[in-house]
């Protein structure tokens, strides 16, 4: 009962949070951290999974799994030229081990700028067409790009000197604890209210974790996609029109959601229903 | 002649678990006995009531566990129309609630809500 009253307590700093302006981000980080590894306190900090066996099923996954084909596509993507001679090496010297620096904010840009967005702005200076979002070939440069980048740290920031990252950061915080649709839910609503319950026979996956596997093989789409395929699917799955792929509202989401995980291993591509 | 019973028996267990595959799934409903099948069918409804989704439902398959069973409705909820307004706007007796608000959004109509009311409260 008491720590019931007590995840409650949190739960509604967490939701207050978003009413008070003076909450630093690593104060939210480690409120966030805390709430789940407290609601989970018998999963180690680093390990998926609350369910025994669905850990055991994603180990098993991960022998054989679906989403290698992807990651060989990519890989030949990455180090094929572009028309021009050019390679994304050309516009990512540190690649192809460079997941861990995205989502980031831009201060010349002044927006939240991700690894998708990076790769299709490197193929256009290079006169290359951008690829799709959501489908098709972004998911094999991702695959291969998240599969080298396996181990390093989330570590998003939010650079002190310029008010708008703070602000885009906020922006994605607020539309986390939003209720939208006509099923009403936030994001909070089911992956933080009610993770590890069952919703019919599916469990609701926490919060902790979410942007560390992507892009990820689903069951359901019998394929690879992307983390704004999967806000999209979100939010229309509780009747509330999505907003696009790679526009304002989800970089800024994603931009909140990957902060809320920093600490945390990369682990992409992901594999799961 | 026992194998041959033997062998009529699997074959024969064989044909029964195959024919019940045939039957019409209502994948929500086991055989059910409500008084009240069109308010039971709002609720197993995936896009209508879905209560199955979050709660325990007698003659319900694989419910959710995110919210109470709904079991002795009279007792919890002696005036009905409290029940009523509950799942019209659940928000307004918890305004943290994760239960859609099937009336105030029209998720279902007033008629089916009406409908949905009275298989709720016999449970």
């Amino acid at each position: 009962m008491k720590n019931i009253l007590k995840q409650l307590a949190m739960l509604m700093v967490l939701f207050g949070v978003v009413l008070n302006v003076q909450a630093t981000p690593e104060e939210d980080r480690e409120l966030f951290q805390r709430f789940n590894q407290e609601r989970f306190p018998n999963v180690p900090s680093q390990e998926y999974s609350f369910d025994q066996a669905g850990r055991e099923n994603w180990e098993a996954i991960e022998e054989f799994p679906p989403y290698e084909p992807f990651i060989d596509s990519g890989q030949e993507m990455w180090e094929t030229p572009f028309a021009n001679g050019k390679t994304y090496k050309d516009c990512f010297p540190e690649g192809p081990v460079i997941a861990q620096n995205y989502p980031r904010w831009d201060k010349q840009q002044g927006m939240v700028v991700t690894l998708a967005l990076a790769i299709n702005q490197c193929r256009e200076a290079n006169g290359e067409r951008p690829l799709k979002y959501k489908k098709g070939d972004i998911n094999d440069i991702l695959s291969y790009i998240a599969f080298q980048s396996r181990g390093q740290k989330t570590q998003v920031e939010v650079p002190a000197d310029d008010p708008g990252a703070l602000a885009a950061y906020e922006a994605g915080k607020k539309f986390y604890f939003t209720r939208r649709g006509q099923l009403n839910f936030s994001c909070a609503s089911c992956h933080l209210q009610n993770s590890s319950l069952n919703i019919r026979s599916e469990a609701l996956s926490p919060a902790l974790g979410h942007t560390t596997h992507w892009p990820t093989y689903r069951s359901k789409w019998g394929t690879v996609g992307t983390l704004h395929r999967r806000f999209t699917g979100c939010n229309k799955q509780v009747r509330a029109k999505p907003f696009k792929a790679q526009g304002e509202e989800y970089r800024n989401l994603e931009y909140y959601l990957t902060y809320m995980s920093n600490g945390l291993e990369l682990n992409g591509p992901g594999a799961r229903k | 002649m026992r194998k041959t019973s033997n062998y009529l028996i699997g074959i024969s267990s064989l044909a029964v678990v195959m024919g019940s595959a045939l039957l019409p799934t209502n994948a929500a409903a086991e055989e059910s006995t409500t008084p009240f099948p069109e308010g039971q069918e709002i609720a197993f409804d995936r896009g209508k009531g879905n209560c199955l989704a979050c709660h325990m439902i007698k003659d319900g398959l694989s419910p959710g566990n995110i919210a109470p069973p709904l079991i002795a409705m009279k007792s919890r909820f002696p005036d009905k129309s409290v029940l009523r307004d509950q799942i019209w706007d659940a928000s307004v007796r918890n305004p943290e609630t994760a239960m859609p608000l099937f009336g105030k959004h029209e998720i279902i109509s007033e008629a089916e809500m009406d409908k949905l009311l009275e298989f709720i409260y016999s449970l």
